[in-house]
């Protein structure tokens, strides 16, 4: 059967360039970078090359970087790391009702422990209003925390602007940027942010690898003690090989950025289109501040699970917000924050597309979409022709 | 996640549609999660001679409203008020524990069909 991967947001493949880089390192290149014979000179070597052409990619300095185990790891550590140092100052942070769940479950763990959080709302693009931002502000605020662009329905956000206000009011700012790095073109100075989420395996490098841009001079608490490495933020004997293979997958994303985009808007445009014909449905986010990469829409009188399987059945790998799908039963926070009914947001697809996908891939989608969503309208008591 | 037999009337979901004249009708949400379920029954001297369904839901509630009409095709009334949602997981070979409430939906609305049946047999008798 055909196999078409249409996830992105979730996870992307490896780059093959990406992992010839990191093949010795997980065999002949052995060695522990805390070591100080030649195999943990060559490991130490390794991740000091990373370090750089990371920073470089960003536009920051080698030692603004942690390396972490992935993006969930890089938000608890800017999160509670911001939270520890500054308690003494103050124990409000402001962030919005749309973020990852390694950002809100963070928060909220901190609300547990006498921290005060305020939710933005989103508009019904899925936009933080700065304004709202601004007011939230208070002698307490000690973190302000706002992703870059949203991993479901791909609302990129004023950041920039943002970071202008943090700056302004000197409170540290957080974005997490797991879904920009590589895609966006991103200067940590010019988006005015302190400390910045990123993950390799969205961007075509491994999983269980990411890190934390921490500005110079940020104060920031040790969540994980142990052997001093990353200069003493994040013990733990490094994941040389994944570190490697992160490097060169930013770099790649950031070489190749201009026409990747080009190609997957292309792609994605065609399937904005193809999915138009098909009645009652209403696409999600913003479609002017949007990633290239991001489909977000919703089937009504369907259910996002079944619409999955049926998807699965035909080879195709998507995923959805519906509440069926969610474990907790209950339907995405990001629809309902930008004012989706449960019913709504019951039907939803989130398809995001990568480098390797085709035109033709494009059209297969769209024509099983077509059977599928017919299918189970027919199966619907909500649905009357 | 899902068992052969789940899979199996997910794809090939047993009579799907509705009974014009049916003889009772039963309509339930989800509380759990917002799906909807209809069950269409024709009633003939006590038996349910033909069930039909339709559901707006994940792929356990289909499969369920699938299996919940095979069980009850051909039974007397008294025989379907004895199906439980256990039953019905059960003729799947069982559901995931998140996915248990599903089932509920199906014999739910079974129920419901029943009583719908009867308070119109009372009203005409
Ligand atoms: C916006 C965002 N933040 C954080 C994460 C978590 O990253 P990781 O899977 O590397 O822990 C993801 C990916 O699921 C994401 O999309
Ligand atoms: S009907 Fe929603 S989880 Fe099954």
């Amino acid at each position: 059967m055909k196999q078409v991967y249409f996830d992105h947001a979730a996870t992307t493949p490896v780059d093959p360039r990406v992992f010839a880089e990191m093949k010795p390192y997980l065999t002949e290149k052995l060695g522990n970078p805390s070591s100080i014979y030649a195999y943990g000179r060559e490991a130490r070597k390794a991740i000091d090359d990373a370090r750089e052409i990371i920073a470089n990619c960003i536009g920051a300095t080698a030692q603004e970087i942690v390396f972490t185990s992935g993006g969930t790891e890089s938000d608890n550590l800017a999160i509670k790391g911001v939270a520890l140092a500054l308690k003494d100052k103050g124990r409000h942070i402001i962030t919005s009702a749309i973020e990852h769940h390694a950002v809100l479950d963070s928060v909220k763990f901190l609300e547990k422990h006498g921290f005060k959080v305020t939710y933005l709302p989103v508009d019904s693009e899925g936009m933080v209003d700065v304004k709202d931002l601004e007011n939230a502000i208070t002698d307490e605020t000690i973190l302000i925390t706002i992703m870059h662009a949203n991993n479901e329905i791909g609302t990129i956000q004023p950041i920039k602007e943002i970071g202008e206000i943090a700056k302004k009011h000197n409170i540290v700012f957080h974005s997490d940027a797991v879904q920009t790095v590589g895609v966006l073109p991103i200067d940590v100075n010019e988006l005015n942010v302190d400390l910045l989420t990123f993950s390799a395996h969205k961007l075509y490098g491994p999983k269980g690898v990411g890190a934390l841009y921490v500005r110079k001079g940020v104060r920031l608490g040790t969540l994980i003690h142990g052997g001093g490495q990353e200069r003493k933020r994040r013990a733990g004997t490094e994941n040389v090989a994944g570190i490697v293979g992160f490097a060169k997958a930013v770099e790649l994303a950031v070489a190749e950025q201009k026409e990747v985009n080009q190609k997957v808007q292309e792609l994605r445009e065609r399937l904005f289109k193809g999915l138009e014909s098909i009645p009652h449905i209403r696409f999600n986010g913003s479609r002017t501040h949007r990633l290239p990469n991001n489909v977000n829409v919703c089937f009504e009188f369907i259910e996002g699970e079944s619409l999955l399987l049926n998807l699965d059945m035909n080879g195709i790998a998507a995923s959805s917000g519906s509440a069926c799908t969610s474990g907790s039963l209950d339907p995405s926070h990001v629809l309902l924050a930008i004012g989706l009914s449960h019913e709504i947001a019951h039907g939803s697809l989130r398809l995001t597309l990568g480098k390797e996908n085709t035109a033709e891939e494009v059209d297969y989608v769209v024509e099983k979409l077509e059977e599928i969503v017919q299918r189970l309208r027919d199966m619907s008591p909500l649905y009357n022709g | 996640m899902y068992s052969e037999k789940v899979m199996d009337h997910f794809q090939r979901p047993r009579n799907v549609g509705e009974i014009p004249d049916a003889s009772g009708i039963g309509e339930v949400g989800n509380a759990r999660c917002g799906d909807i379920m209809k069950l269409w029954i024709k009633v003939e001297d006590n038996v349910i001679v033909d069930i039909k369904f339709k559901t707006f839901g994940c792929g356990a509630a289909i499969a369920t409203s699938s299996m919940i009409t095979e069980l009850v095709m051909g039974k007397t009334i008294e025989e379907a008020e004895k199906i439980t949602d256990k039953a019905v997981a059960e003729a799947l070979d069982g559901l995931p524990p998140v996915k248990m409430h599903c089932s509920n939906l199906a014999a739910d609305a079974l129920q419901k069909a029943i009583a719908d049946y009867k308070s119109k047999k009372s009203d005409i008798s």
